[in-house]
């Protein structure tokens, strides 16, 4: 392969760039971002970059040490893609040709239907989002987070930190409770309560009230929630429109093997836009975590070199933490509805335990509450080569 | 100027000791009985590498896995980008003895 393309140019994107290098490729690297900001790291955002503890230029990916001699054209959309030509068209209408693509496109927020266009109404994705939501905290006074999950659990944290009154409001009724599941999202959904965020759980928002700006939050059960700034924190959706037409697997995610391989030859798949095949989970999930998007690349990258499937050595077991209320909670593993759970160490009520999750008897996944020590020790020997029992049917 | 820390007896081998100082520094006891003390906060973001999975002469950040050659400090896995600092350790007596490093300390 004399040129590669990468399309994306964020985490996965980057460790692509760096992965193809230390595999030895010396043909030419193109890189394509859609941000204009050279490539940078997501989890800081909702976290010390919204409270004000790190900067961008903390952000970045790149070490000035390292030349991966990439052209990066950043700012820039990749519109299609025409495997049969092996050409790649931008929305500026240039055409890169490449021998080898590598798709890490990501994932962008969801938005709430009829929220477009108020102004104090934000999604939490990109620098660019994170700028505008931490100019829009720093002169308000209520926030109203719609959506329990990490992004808007450790948003609800930070504005907290910056002295707002914080409200939370989640459909489910017990937050975290797919990854989690119930008993231990709803000891995680306590952090909130403890530093004075209102939750309230089991209620849905039926509209936003107000013409150019949301002025309250309406519940399906008639509360009106007063609001300065709305936060939209209700999932991702995969990258994967631009992809349509180019005969790529594109349900639910670009649908890839293990090792990265798409349903057409030289391209592959990685990071959150990819829906791959997982050992560890015994079927194709979607990882949205950083971890994932940081390592996989390697696999993508060997898989497109050796120009065949291939598996890679060591399951991927699935790892993400999330830092809320100076607490932090590590999750490694995959869990399924039915396994059982049981804390082995410490104590919910100090905020500080070890949960592991079981299926047949058998560990598939563990949680720490501030216990990265113990965390580590349990997740290597997840990540130990054997069988993983298969989920009760 | 070399500062009395703790027994070598209270780190078990494979084990890591916080000293808590400003900034914090850990000091590892290896399989093979050296003892290393390097900043104790992971150089990428926020995360105390006395937690981390020690191996050989290697301490592995229990955060995001970036690994960390305790005898120079360099960074052998990314994410991190910057080395941490090491300092001189004396065992005197049984007592483990940190002379910390003359360089600025944190994130530069
Ligand atoms: C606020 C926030 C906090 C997070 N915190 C944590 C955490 O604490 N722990 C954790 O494990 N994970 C966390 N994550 C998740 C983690 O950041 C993601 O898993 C990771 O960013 C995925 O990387 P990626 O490169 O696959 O995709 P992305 O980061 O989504 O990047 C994809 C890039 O591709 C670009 N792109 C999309 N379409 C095109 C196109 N057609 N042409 C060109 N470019 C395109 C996008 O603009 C984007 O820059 C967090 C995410 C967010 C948003
Ligand atoms: S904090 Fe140590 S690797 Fe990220």
């Amino acid at each position: 392969m004399l040129r590669i393309a990468i399309v994306g140019a964020a985490i996965a994107g980057f460790n692509a760039a760096r992965a193809l290098r230390r595999q030895s490729f010396t043909g030419e690297i193109v890189a394509i971002g859609a941000e204009r900001h050279p490539p940078y790291d997501r989890p800081p955002l909702s976290k010390a970059f919204l409270t004000g503890d790190c900067s961008a230029p903390d952000l970045a990916l790149a070490d000035p040490d390292e030349d991966l001699d990439v052209r990066w054209k950043l700012g820039t959309l990749a519109a299609r893609l025409d495997p049969a030509n092996r050409r790649i068209v931008l929305d500026d209408g240039e055409e890169i040709r490449a021998d080898g693509v590598i798709v890490a496109t990501g994932a962008r927020a969801r938005r709430l239907p009829g929220a477009d266009g108020l102004a104090n109404v934000h999604t939490l994705r990109t620098l660019d989002d994170a700028i505008a939501l931490r100019a829009a905290l720093l002169g308000a006074r209520r926030l109203v987070v719609i959506g329990a999950g990490f992004i808007g659990a450790e948003v609800a944290s930070s504005a907290r930190s910056l002295g707002l009154e914080v409200t939370v409001v989640e459909t489910l009724p017990t937050p975290l409770a797919g990854p989690l599941g119930t008993e231990m999202g709803a000891l995680c959904a306590r952090l909130h309560g403890d530093h004075g965020v209102r939750l309230l759980t089991g209620v849905a928002v039926t509209r936003l009230i107000g013409a150019a700006r949301a002025e309250a939050v309406e519940l399906t059960d008639g509360t009106r929630l007063p609001a300065d700034v709305v936060l939209v924190a209700i999932g991702a959706r995969p990258n994967v429109e631009w992809l349509a037409g180019s005969g790529l697997d594109i349900s639910g995610g670009v649908v890839t093997d293990e090792g990265g391989a798409t349903n057409v030859p030289a391209v592959v798949a990685t990071g959150d836009c990819a829906m791959s095949f997982n050992r560890h989970a015994g079927r194709a999930i979607r990882v949205e975590h950083w971890t994932h998007a940081f390592e996989q690349p390697a696999t993508a990258v060997a898989t497109l070199l050796a120009g065949s499937r291939r598996a890679p050595d060591r399951p991927d077991v699935p790892y993400f933490w999330s830092d809320q209320y100076g607490v932090r909670l590590q999750f490694a593993g995959h869990r399924e509805e039915g396994d059982t759970v049981r804390i082995v160490e410490g104590d919910a009520e100090q905020r500080s335990f070890l949960a592991v999750y079981e299926r047949h008897g058998r560990p598939v996944a563990v949680l720490g509450m501030n216990q990265p020590k113990l965390f580590t020790r349990w997740r290597r020997q997840l990540r130990a080569p054997g069988p993983v029992p298969t989920a009760a049917p | 100027m070399l500062r009395p820390v703790c027994p070598l007896g209270a780190i078990p081998r494979g084990e890591a000791y916080r000293w808590a100082i400003d900034p914090p520094v850990a000091i590892f006891h290896t399989d093979d009985g050296e003892v290393f003390a390097v900043d104790d906060t992971c150089t990428h973001q926020d995360a105390s590498l006395a937690d981390g999975w020690l191996e050989g002469c290697e301490i592995e950040c229990p955060l995001h896995s970036s690994r960390f050659d305790l005898r120079t400090g360099q960074v052998d896995e990314p994410p991190a980008k910057r080395p941490i600092r090491t300092h001189r350790v004396e065992v005197i007596d049984g007592v483990v003895h940190v002379a910390l490093s003359d360089l600025e300390a944190g994130r530069v």
